[in-house]
């Protein structure tokens, strides 16, 4: 299979995926295995792509131009190499995490969610290998709206209203800001191809790259930069498999992938440095990482404390793109990975936690670590990545953010890191400390009222009671890749050395 | 020989067929052959279209009298086009038609609601193609004429009054202009537009032209339903008979602006129209309130087809917008949105005549849970709706590329940045019936609604396809509205 190939093959499988899922809709299995073998699939395509462009050589396709000189047009490079890995990867994880949890949960149109699921792949692949941003414009589009139904997939009216945030400002942004970027782009450089370096040097003054880069940063509303970044908490409404792989890996990670992606390719870090136009940027990412660790601690939803986690996190990487030095940016890539394992496995056990035990306020969690040890284990080590502490994957990526931020003679930012790391404690810890060490609530909780006639109910404090082994099972696996990553975070660091060389 | 009087048969082949076609009293031979016709008219339009990109303008001189005493047919790249798109709509509309007309209009006698059809076909091919002013003139309201009375066949019996209000403001528009031309005629002696160009160069500053120019103006902006000369457009479009709304909406205020471009364009020029008179001072401000005023109204109706109705007036206003840029890359913008948006609103309007059809009503609140009993249809609606919010791998997007890059170009930021914020409010009113359709349980009259016939899904998803396609590769769409802005900006005046 020659590269470009496997480009085609990458994004089209998901896609041929989507239309197999609806055919086999009345057969939960086959369709459930079709979307598992589809997942390995696609996967062992988007790696074969890797030896090439370890060894430098980025594969690419053009396909058909959509404007005069701007054609639909695919490069994977190291930071689409690495976002498409970790995208296809965590899909089949998720793939099996989600039949458990669907199936654990009694959800209904299953069918409709591992539809649009495998629709949104194909979209976050082609985020990962455009060529050009009229590309990841379009695929980031598409992102949006294919993750439209998953996130209003339970027809409330909370999930409604869920959705028009959600579909309000992510469209919003993009097409008020981030769409007048691309233009403005084009208008002046008359290309829209990534580059090396960059291609707005000398084509547009200082003064104006300063609202040009306000325009990109905020129009992707995907990387959730304060004051945009309600949608991230709307969009929990969604079933958890969603939240895991779309809302802390796929979606979020799409959005500072372009943010990366267009600091280094389009404006290129050097310019960035010499003009001092993304200062302000720093400040805005340093903002948004104190502030949403701030509000994560006043959240007793789970899934919401998560949910600003992710904002700060995103943060991370919005900064490392901002110092704009060969290590932050670097950083800010490796974050994408590192994160990607730590959050989807803290929201797999957020989703085990409610299939099981029906919880999803942290203060019902008492004691039920006894009941479900091996989840929180997970947990613990998916919390320790995230807040970064070897031997955990998370702790080089901050490393090396923190040394860019050295670099860069931004001792500020060192700080903010640093406090961080203190308020993530604050914030994770506590949740499997009260779990294995407080006593067990009294039976009386309100954990499960709105699930009458569960037969857990009657076990709910004797033993051990797990989530479904398919949701164990993944959510252990993607814990184990935390600690894996902190042993083969050096390969990372030498794919990504090329985009900053 | 039928190369070479194609430009004439273009439009004789329809006009003739008309009066035959009232002689077939069945339903479905009145149907087939103006179906045939229609079909045989797209024919010819790409034929026509071909040859003009190949070989540039083509002249055809009428009954072989030469101008400026005969009338001069005159094709290029701008009225090919036009041409083409009237033809495409119309051949798709009637293909479309059979079901929707015996349902909508059960008492009305098919030959004569086909004939009428007909005949505005051929008046909107004879306003693009022919190069005479008063013959423009007679095209007009022969289209005008055979559209009042099909938009008071709706069996709604507010269409008498909708069609009775476009009547009345058609009528001035109309009269604004034969005004406009026979002072043209006054100060020139001429009907010929090429010669109507060269003679009024010396006497453009005269009190007379002056007028004329302003007559115009108003005339024709009254038929584009330029904001705020809109006020017929939302009721004529939200009662007429389904297959009716789709073919107007789609063609006839598109017809009027490249009437508008042609006499401000071609024959008034760029010079005096932009630069002595300063129309785009006009123009510009009035396509953008017309887009964010008109999309705020569409947000707030009840009625679908008025909603869309009020997104076309938005529309009108984008490619008004585009048309005051004065620029290649600004009337682009404006012919290929002229193209894009007959597309999508086509779609749209088609999709909405399937649910009128199984439904009874487009009001909002009668289209709960839709998306569940008609999910085909609904996804042409959805399909057609990301195309008017501009989102990309859709026609829309391609215009707003066009459009947004023209203002830049121009160095307008804030009129991008009003373009965008237009699209974000299609957002809002598309996404209500988005909400009403696919998030409530069908109840009331949609609870026994069943899928649309097959007739009627295949025209209305061509349309969708051609948005779709047009959307990803724009090369042929662009390419013409290119061409066509480039002979516009070189006037008509040798």
């Amino acid at each position: 299979m020659t590269p470009q190939t496997a480009i085609l093959v990458s994004l089209s499988l998901p896609l041929a995926t989507c239309i197999l899922v609806a055919l086999a809709g009345s057969r939960p299995n086959v369709r459930d295995t079709i979307s598992f073998i589809a997942g390995l699939l696609t996967f062992s395509s988007v790696l074969s792509l890797l030896p090439y462009v370890q060894s430098g050589v980025y594969p690419g396709i053009s396909l058909f131009e959509v404007l005069p000189g701007v054609s639909l047009a695919f490069e994977v490079e190291p930071l689409g190499m690495l976002f498409g890995l970790v995208a296809s990867g965590l899909w089949i994880v998720t793939g099996l995490y989600g039949v458990g949890y669907m199936r654990g949960h009694h959800e209904v149109d299953q069918t409709r969610f591992f539809f649009f699921f495998a629709f949104a792949i194909t979209a976050a692949l082609g985020v990962a290998f455009a060529g050009n941003l009229l590309t990841l414009f379009i695929f980031y589009e598409v992102l949006t709206l294919s993750t439209y139904p998953l996130v209003t997939h339970a027809r409330t009216p909370e999930a409604l209203r869920g959705g028009r945030i959600y579909l309000g400002i992510l469209v919003g942004t993009s097409v008020a800001f981030l769409l007048l970027a691309v233009m403005w782009t084009y208008h002046a450089t008359g290309t829209l191809d990534f580059t090396a370096g960059g291609i707005l040097s000398g084509k547009v003054d200082t003064p104006e790259l300063y609202i040009l880069l306000g325009l990109f940063a905020f129009g992707t509303g995907k990387a959730a930069l304060m004051p945009f970044h309600r949608w991230l908490p709307a969009a929990m409404v969604a079933p958890t498999p969603v939240s895991a792989l779309l809302h802390a890996v796929a979606v979020v990670k799409a959005g500072v992938f372009t943010v990366l992606k267009v600091l280094v390719y389009i404006f290129g870090i050097d310019l960035l440095r010499d003009t001092g136009a993304s200062l302000w940027l720093m400040y805005v990412a340093g903002f948004t990482v104190l502030a949403a660790s701030l509000v994560a601690m006043t959240k007793d939803n789970l899934k919401a404390r998560l949910a600003y986690s992710t904002i700060s996190q995103l943060a991370y990487i919005v900064l490392g793109a901002a110092l704009a030095t060969p290590m932050a940016v670097i950083g800010g890539g490796m974050h994408i990975l590192m994160h990607a394992f730590g959050k989807i496995t803290l929201f797999f056990c957020a989703g085990a936690i409610n299939v099981a035990l029906h919880k999803t306020e942290i203060s019902d969690m008492r004691g039920i670590g006894r009941q479900m040890p091996f989840t929180m284990c997970a947990f613990v080590i998916g919390a320790l990545s995230v807040i970064g502490v070897p031997p955990m994957g998370g702790s080089w990526s901050k490393w090396n953010l923190a040394l860019g931020a050295v670099d860069a003679g931004q001792l500020v930012f060192v700080g903010v890191l640093m406090v961080s790391s203190l308020l993530n404690i604050a914030y994770l810890m506590p949740i499997p400390i009260r779990a294995f060490f407080s006593k067990p609530a009294p039976v009386t909780d309100a954990g499960h009222g709105n699930h009458d006639g569960d037969h857990h109910a009657s076990d709910h404090h004797d033993g051990m009671h797990e989530a479904p082994v398919l949701m164990v099972g993944a959510l252990l696996f993607t814990a184990l890749g935390c600690v894996v990553l902190f042993f083969y975070a050096g390969s990372v660091y030498r794919l990504l050395e090329p985009i900053v060389r | 020989m039928f190369a070479e009087h194609l430009p004439i048969l273009q439009i004789v082949v329809p006009l003739v067929s008309a009066p035959v076609c009232v002689l077939l009293r069945r339903r479905e031979w009145s149907w087939g052959f103006a179906l045939l016709i229609s079909w045989f008219c797209f024919g010819m339009s790409a034929l026509l279209l071909q040859r003009v990109l190949q070989t540039g303008t083509v002249i055809y001189y009428v009954g072989n009298w030469a101008p400026p005493w005969g009338i001069e047919y005159r094709i290029d790249a701008v009225n090919a086009f036009v041409v083409f798109l009237g033809a495409l709509i119309g051949s798709v509309v009637l293909l479309y038609a059979p079901r929707s007309v015996a349902a909508e209009l059960p008492g009305v006698r098919a030959n004569l609601f086909y004939t009428s059809l007909l005949l505005c076909m051929t008046g909107l091919m004879g306003m693009a193609i022919t190069g005479d002013v008063f013959n423009l003139f007679v095209f007009l309201e022969i289209s005008a004429l055979s559209s009042y009375a099909m938009i008071a066949l709706g069996r709604d019996r507010r269409a008498l009054t909708a069609s009775y209000n476009y009547l009345l403001m058609g009528t001035v528009g109309a009269t604004f202009y034969v005004i406009g031309v026979g002072l043209l005629y006054m100060v020139t002696g001429t009907l010929n537009m090429v010669d109507l160009a060269i003679r009024l160069e010396p006497v453009l500053m005269t009190r007379t032209v002056l007028a004329a120019f302003a007559f115009l103006t108003v005339g024709i902006s009254l038929k584009l339903a330029l904001f705020p000369l809109h006020l017929w457009l939302p009721n004529a479009y939200a009662h007429a008979p389904s297959v009716v709304t789709a073919f107007i909406a789609a063609t006839a205020t598109k017809v009027a602006i490249y009437v508008f471009l042609r006499f401000f364009y071609g024959i008034f020029g760029t010079h005096y129209t932009f630069e002595v008179l300063h129309l785009d001072m006009v123009l510009v401000p009035l396509g953008l309130t017309g887009v964010i005023v008109a999309s705020l109204v569409a947000v707030y109706q009840t009625n679908i087809k008025r909603m869309l109705a009020y997104s076309s007036v938005a529309q009108v206003g984008y490619m008004m917008i585009g048309v005051g840029l004065v620029s290649v890359t600004g009337l682009t913008a404006t012919l290929v949105h002229m193209f894009n948006h007959a597309l999508m609103k086509g779609a749209l309007f088609l999709a909405m005549g399937c649910i009128v059809l199984r439904v009874g009503a487009c009001e909002l609140e009668d289209l709960r849970g839709i998306g569940k009993r008609m999910p085909i249809t609904m996804a042409a609606f959805v399909a057609g709706g990301l195309s008017l919010i501009g989102i990309p791998l859709t026609v829309g997007f391609i215009s707003k590329w066009y459009l947004v890059l023209a203002a830049l170009q121009r160095g307008w930021w804030p009129v991008a940045v009003l373009i965008l914020l237009g699209s974000l409010i299609a957002v809002v009113y598309i996404w209500r019936v988005v909400e009403v359709a696919y998030f409530h349980e069908p109840t009331g009259k949609t609870a026994e609604a069943t899928e649309a016939p097959l007739s009627m899904l295949v025209p209305t998803w061509m349309l969708v396809g051609a948005t779709l396609y047009f959307g990803m590769s724009s090369t042929f769409t662009s390419g013409v509205a290119r061409r066509g802005a480039e002979v516009l900006m070189a006037g008509l005046a040798p």
